[in-house]
């Protein structure tokens, strides 16, 4: 049982945590709530799908074409739907929703709404102290970790990721000194939606595919994003980590936790808040006033 | 007879004087007009019904303008009102057997202990926080609802309550009157002092308080009033349909009041109302029944109109229009139509 607790645990933290920092990234870059984050993510999963399983291409293969289409997707619907209404916080809401909907509708009409699943990049399974894990749990936590440390070295090392900090912490400032701001926010867009691709591809193969698959990771994100603190990585990361068991820990122990992982997750959030109102690892913006 | 007359003298005074000066106001008063004689050019149980459903939820849209558009605090968790008055309402009427009447305004008054329940603790977040934090409590009530089915029936939710009345017509002639008065309230609430002081905590709330605002008191305010109108809006759906089931808290009700409020254009009112009134029946009736699309892309249809039209108009469509057709003048503040050259009122020039 604590064993089994362990490995779902880590799977599920690794998945938030890289969907988080995405959407925390374009948060703090772009001060953009994209709710649309994890639609891109189940977009990612359903075109591995139709590439792998419907058109025979290669399983890898297809999760690489499967990336870059829904990078481009990305890049396109925030340079001609969000970027032209970014200023009326409302209207962005609106609009991330909106993209979100005409994705779930489109692999609605295009999938159906039936579950579909597609195959383990890597099959078989290991034995740890009586619990099986899976191979593709181990691949699928492995490049959660390559991926984090990956996004933490562009950020921390990079001329670019500096350049992207500095906008996240003063839009004006940076523009001064020279960084193309709109560029910038290309680029975390890119990325994000990136990462969220990558999660899609790796959760697609442990879990059943169906066109609402994207709301729940949503609010849990949300959540995660909160807990943590908005605009800070680390955050993001043990936010993850203590929602992803906490949801765990409540489906194996309590009774019809299926039901309640949320509703416990989400009760950690705000009881977090309420004693931190910034979060854990909050980064107080500047007062945006005017 | 003469008093009588005096009346009407004065009602048709204050309806050309501040009524037909505007062609906003004049349709407002058109529209109200015509829902409340529809029933006259047809009764078909199914137009009757579309527009019954869209008025309630004109009056849960418009109630989350009142807490969100005016002070700012964007709710994500507005079912929650909804979702609490309807269970409310639902398991009075069943378990009790209360008739509607009793059980709706007691639904209204459990979505105001809930407003309270979540005002309190959000008093603190701020901005993003608050949006997200409000979010979570549909969904931390969503989990116990499934996790209780004995109480609640879970996923089916209850249903087999009383109806609002035996009669569609007189349902209609319950929901419009109340759309219209309680909009009307609302509209009142947010253009007296009250109203001002949530557009001053949204604008600048420090500064609000500098000025010798209570801002906690007039927050909580926000959130009492907007559970309440919003709870009258559940108990009245829980009633019209006869039952009060999960889909009262989805996270997909929240995102679609949202959506209602934006398209209309906030911080107005009878803007929320207007998209409601718009798109409820565009989705639920024209498309299906008019132009021949498989209801499955309704969804898909709805999302691209609102798509469009926020792109070209940000703000939402009745803050649109009035900034094309209204003009605010200088000196008396007061709403004027675009093509004048002096202001109504005090013949200041326009412009």
């Amino acid at each position: 049982m604590a064993a089994n607790i362990i490995v779902h645990g880590l799977v599920s933290s690794g998945i938030y945590a890289l969907l988080a920092v995405g959407f925390s990234l374009i948060f703090g870059v772009a001060r953009i709530i994209n709710l649309s984050h994890t639609a891109f993510y189940m977009l990612a999963a359903y075109l591995i799908y139709s590439l792998a399983s419907a058109a025979g291409l290669n399983l890898y293969l297809s999760i690489i074409i499967a990336i870059v289409i829904v990078i481009v997707v990305g890049t396109i619907s925030y340079k001609l739907l969000i970027a032209r209404v970014r200023h009326h916080e409302a209207t962005t809401l609106i609009v991330t929703i909106a993209i979100a909907v005409i994705i779930q509708e489109a692999l609605l009409k295009g999938f159906g709404g039936g579950p579909r699943s597609i195959p383990k990049l890597i099959s078989g399974s290991i034995d740890i102290f009586g619990v099986t894990v899976l191979n593709q749990q181990f691949l699928t936590f492995g490049v959660v970790i390559l991926l984090l440390l990956a996004t933490w070295l562009f950020l921390m090392r990079t001329k670019s990721g500096v350049a992207l900090r500095a906008t996240a912490q003063d839009r004006d400032v940076a523009n001064l000194m020279g960084i193309n701001v709109p560029r910038m926010e290309m680029l975390t867009m890119a990325m994000s939606v990136g990462l969220a691709a990558i999660a899609g591809a790796l959760v697609a193969p442990l879990s059943v595919l169906t066109p609402g698959m994207w709301a729940h990771p949503l609010v849990m994100i949300l959540a995660v994003v909160v807990l943590g603190g908005l605009g800070s990585l680390k955050g993001s990361l043990i936010g993850a980590i203590i929602l992803g068991f906490a949801e765990n820990l409540v489906v194996f122990l309590a009774p019809s936790g299926a039901f309640l992982k949320t509703s416990v997750a989400l009760t950690i959030m705000i009881i977090v808040i309420l004693i931190k109102p910034e979060g854990l690892f909050g980064i107080v913006f500047e007062e945006e006033r005017g | 007879m003469s008093v009588l007359a005096a009346y009407i003298t004065r009602a048709l005074k204050l309806l050309r004087g501040e009524v037909f000066v505007l062609p906003s106001r004049t349709i407002v008063l058109l529209v109200g007009i015509l829902l409340l004689i529809f029933p006259v050019f047809s009764q078909e149980p199914f137009i009757l019904r579309v527009l019954i459903l869209a008025a309630i939820f004109a009056i849960f849209a418009a109630s989350w303008d009142l807490l969100s558009g005016f002070t700012g605090r964007i709710n994500f968790g507005h079912a929650l009102f909804f979702g609490v008055a309807a269970y409310t309402a639902a398991l009075l009427n069943l378990n009790l057997g209360l008739a509607p009447w009793a059980t709706i305004p007691l639904g209204a008054i459990a979505a105001v202990v809930a407003g309270l329940i979540v005002g309190i603790p959000c008093l603190r977040l701020r901005g993003t926080y608050l949006a997200f934090a409000t979010l979570a409590f549909p969904l931390i009530l969503l989990g116990v609802v499934y996790a209780i089915p004995n109480i609640t029936h879970g996923e089916l939710g209850i249903y087999g309550i009383d109806s609002l009345s035996k009669s569609r017509v007189v349902s209609y002639y319950i929901a419009i009157p109340s759309m219209i008065v309680l909009g009307f309230i609302m509209w009142k609430i947010t253009d007296s002092k009250i109203g001002l002081i949530f557009h001053a905590i949204r604008e600048d709330e420090v500064t609000a308080r500098a000025s010798g605002i209570n801002t906690t008191r007039y927050k909580l305010l926000a959130f009492c009033l907007s559970g309440l109108f919003a709870g009258i809006a559940g108990g009245l759906y829980a009633h019209f349909v006869k039952a009060a089931g999960p889909s009262t808290l989805e996270l997909l009700l929240s995102f679609q009041v949202i959506i209602w409020a934006v398209f209309g254009g906030i911080a107005t009112i009878y803007g929320p109302i207007a998209g409601v009134l718009i798109l409820y029946p565009l989705t639920e009736y024209v498309l299906t029944r008019y132009i021949a699309v498989a209801s499955e892309a309704k969804t898909l249809i709805f999302a691209f109109i609102v798509l469009l039209v926020l792109l070209f108009m940000p703000q939402g469509l009745t803050t649109w229009l009035r900034d094309k057709t209204e003009k605010i003048c200088p000196r008396c503040k007061l709403q004027n139509v675009a093509w004048r050259k002096k202001c109504r009122v005090c013949t200041a020039d326009l412009d």
